[in-house]
């Protein structure tokens, strides 16, 4: 029966079936929020749905140079990751004793398959701006990921442990990890290294539709680009969820807890939303001077804050 | 290892048709080959078989958004031919219209750097502060493009008196946004870092690629046609060149800005005189033209991309003879070469559109046989037959499939 309950976790609640309908509004109200700020209307809520179903029936075009299995594999491996990533975090948040030792860490771990299977099929994908675009993202995983990991780890300290249990019950109890100095500033740099882990402007830099025409993306198309499009709406959901769970007390559907939960991913999805749409896209050499720079910097200051109990 | 990467000939950069093929090593930019001829539409000798008084419709349809400056520098050209002076009031009208669309096409440009850069923001609420400059258009010549206004001899509506308070609140209201929006220019530190010493185009290069409007101005190279070439009423009313020193991308847009300051100072001065003369005949608005004598004529006008320069011979016919254009992004485009090496890729895509391109502007044909070093103008039975021969050779290859 066990297999049962866990094909169920995964597939259909919390796995792939919520995950990619909330997803799917979430990017429903990143478009929304968006055209607001353009003085726009907007689409309705269904249209990130009706975008779905329409590519699924579109026919898939593989360009004659691609490595075909990579190229066709790629997006689907980094959905199952990300799907598996919202379920083991919506599990433990629903039901903290099913956490198990370094959870976080595996989280964190399956979080960069996704990016790393783009990169693996732009590259497959044969065209020049495809591996521009790859190339692209490689850099970028590597700017982004070491001041990501840092601030993680100021949580991780403060709970002294890597399971998502003992930091859910630490923030239960003393308070949240956003309440102190080292938690505001590791959230903070966490939510720019969501940015770019979302390639979000200003960091959308693998993708930059004016300049690469799409990068990673461009040979997608069918069904494989509503893959990779689900994919991106999928980790636009896990991210915040999984910084909510980090710094931000979990989320929880108990009694009055169900309305801040819902609030504090709203919130948090809005500010991203708002910094992709007040800011130009930067030069990735830019980007991962930034990166290794200033964020390096202050999540090290975070961390070195945390030892000493702010 | 060098890599070769297209931009165009159809690129979500290039509003139309061409191609840049950028050699880059890693994301560094070495070498740019660049390929016009995508969208060549053989207007100069469409020219030649309209009359005199159809061109300026024809010439409209050069660029959809210099089409008063072409018609402009046509007009011009015919009536240095003729050896007349347009009226007072044709000239206030003229410099209107042309300077309301030097404001539209500056909106659009900066509008659509940002969205090069990634910032869309910046794209549509430029575009939404255009629509008025369009509204305005519309009522001042019946069209938000193609103004059909340019006549030569003088041009072809009054502005009506009771539109004269509508077009000074646009003004008014443009102004202060265009003020946000060149200190929101100024002052974002991530348009500096993308724009401040990339793509530059010094004074020395300027002159040696002959490069025009805008592109020249930020490289402190000082050339304004309204200004040298003491265009209509240019030359009585106060207005500046705007002039930048460093040719980057980044003062490219700052003259953009400070030109849209300029333009509306010259439309409120003409509207100032015209309210003063009150509402005109038609002989206040065009001259009566007779015959066209034999002879030639040159035009030249300062579009909101740069020199606009019009040529135009008559045998005494009804048509010209020859018609000649050259637009200004034929200089600037060819300027890229330069200014994209050792830039990265990210930034050459912003460098060719910091010079705001009108590709089909700069489209021609000619033939040379490189052997023989022969000459050839190729003519429309020529195009129309080179055209049929490319569809058949095409359908046998694929019948051949």
């Amino acid at each position: 029966m066990d297999l049962a309950r866990y094909f169920f976790y995964y597939l259909i609640f919390p796995g792939f079936l919520f995950t990619a309908v909330v997803g799917l509004l979430t990017t429903w109200v990143d478009r929304k929020v968006t055209a607001r700020v353009h003085w726009r209307v907007g689409p309705p809520w269904y249209q990130p749905f009706a975008d779905t179903v329409k590519l699924l029936g579109k026919e898939i075009i593989v360009p004659a140079q691609a490595q075909k299995t990579g190229f066709l594999l790629m997006p689907v491996i980094g959905l199952a990751a990300a799907t598996l990533a919202s379920t083991i975090l919506w599990v433990v948040n629903l039901a903290p004793e099913s956490s198990f030792i370094g959870d976080s860490i595996v989280v964190l771990y399956i979080l960069t398959i996704p990016a790393v299977s783009m990169i693996i099929g732009a590259s497959a994908s044969g065209n020049p701006l495809g591996i521009l675009g790859s190339s692209r993202e490689m850099k970028l995983l590597f700017a982004y990921e070491l001041p990501l990991v840092i601030c993680l780890l100021t949580t991780i300290y403060k709970a002294g442990s890597f399971s998502f249990q003992r930091i859910l019950e630490l923030q239960q109890a003393g308070g949240v990890m956003l309440g102190s100095f080292s938690g505001v500033i590791a959230f903070i740099v966490t939510i720019m290294c969501i940015q770019a882990k979302l390639t979000f402007i200003p960091f959308d830099i693998p993708e930059a539709e004016t300049e690469l025409a799409g990068g990673t993306h461009l040979e997608y198309s069918g069904a494989a680009l509503a893959v990779v499009r689900l994919n991106m709406a999928i980790m636009f959901f896990v991210l915040p969820i999984f910084l909510i769970t980090m710094f931000w007390g979990g989320i929880s559907f108990v009694g009055w807890r169900i309305l801040t939960s819902i609030l504090k991913y709203v919130a948090i999805v809005v500010i991203i939303v708002l910094i992709k749409n007040t800011n130009p896209r930067v030069r990735i050499d830019q980007a991962v001077r930034f990166f290794w720079g200033p964020m390096l910097i202050l999540s090290i200051i975070a961390m070195i804050l945390a030892v000493l109990g702010y | 290892m060098v890599k070769k990467i297209p931009i165009g000939p159809f690129h979500p950069i290039l509003e139309e048709p061409e191609f840049f093929e950028l050699h880059v090593d890693g994301e560094k930019v070495v070498d740019i080959d660049i390929t016009i001829g995508w969208s060549h539409r053989g207007i100069e000798l469409l020219s030649e078989s309209k009359t005199w008084d159809q061109v300026p419709f024809l010439v409209e349809r050069v660029c959809g958004i210099c089409s008063a400056s072409h018609p402009y520098a046509y007009v011009l050209a015919v009536e240095d031919l003729l050896q007349v002076e347009v009226s007072k009031r044709a000239q206030y009208i003229r410099a209107i219209v042309a300077e309301l669309e030097r404001l539209h096409s500056h909106l659009l440009w900066t509008g659509l750097a940002g969205h090069f850069i990634g910032y869309n923001t910046v794209f549509m609420w430029c575009w939404k502060y255009r629509e008025p400059v369009l509204d305005i258009l519309e009522a001042v010549t019946g069209n938000r493009n193609h103004y059909a206004t340019y006549r030569v001899g003088g041009v072809r509506r009054d502005v009506p008196q009771e539109e004269i308070p509508n077009i000074r609140k646009m003004l008014d209201e443009l102004w202060k946004k265009n003020d946000m929006l060149t200190n929101a220019i100024l002052d974002d530190p991530v348009i500096h870092a993308r724009t401040k010493g990339v793509g530059v185009l010094g004074w020395d290069k300027c002159r040696e690629y002959g490069a025009l409007g805008p592109t020249a101005r930020a490289g402190g190279y000082d050339v304004d046609a309204r200004r040298d070439h003491q265009t209509d009423a240019y030359a009585e009313l106060d207005w500046d060149v705007v002039l930048c020193q460093n040719g980057d991308v980044f003062d490219k847009a700052v003259v953009r800005q400070l030109e849209n300051f300029e333009a509306i100072k010259i439309i409120r001065q003409c509207v100032d005189k015209l309210e003063a003369m009150g509402p005109g005949t038609e002989e206040d608005l065009v001259l009566e033209i007779g015959e066209i004598p034999p002879g030639e004529g040159l035009g030249v006008y300062e579009a909101p991309r740069g020199e606009v320069f019009h040529y135009v011979r008559s045998n005494g016919g009804n048509m010209p003879m020859r018609h000649k254009i050259r637009a200004p992004s034929f200089n600037n485009i060819l300027t890229n070469e330069y200014s994209v090496l050792n830039y990265a890729v990210a930034d050459a895509g912003l460098i060719t559109a910091a010079v705001d391109p009108c590709y089909s502007c700069t489209e021609r044909v000619g033939r040379v046989d490189t052997r023989t070093g022969e000459r050839w103008v190729m003519s429309e039975g020529d195009l129309i037959k080179l055209s049929q021969e490319k569809t058949e050779m095409i359908r046998r290859s694929l019948r051949g499939k």
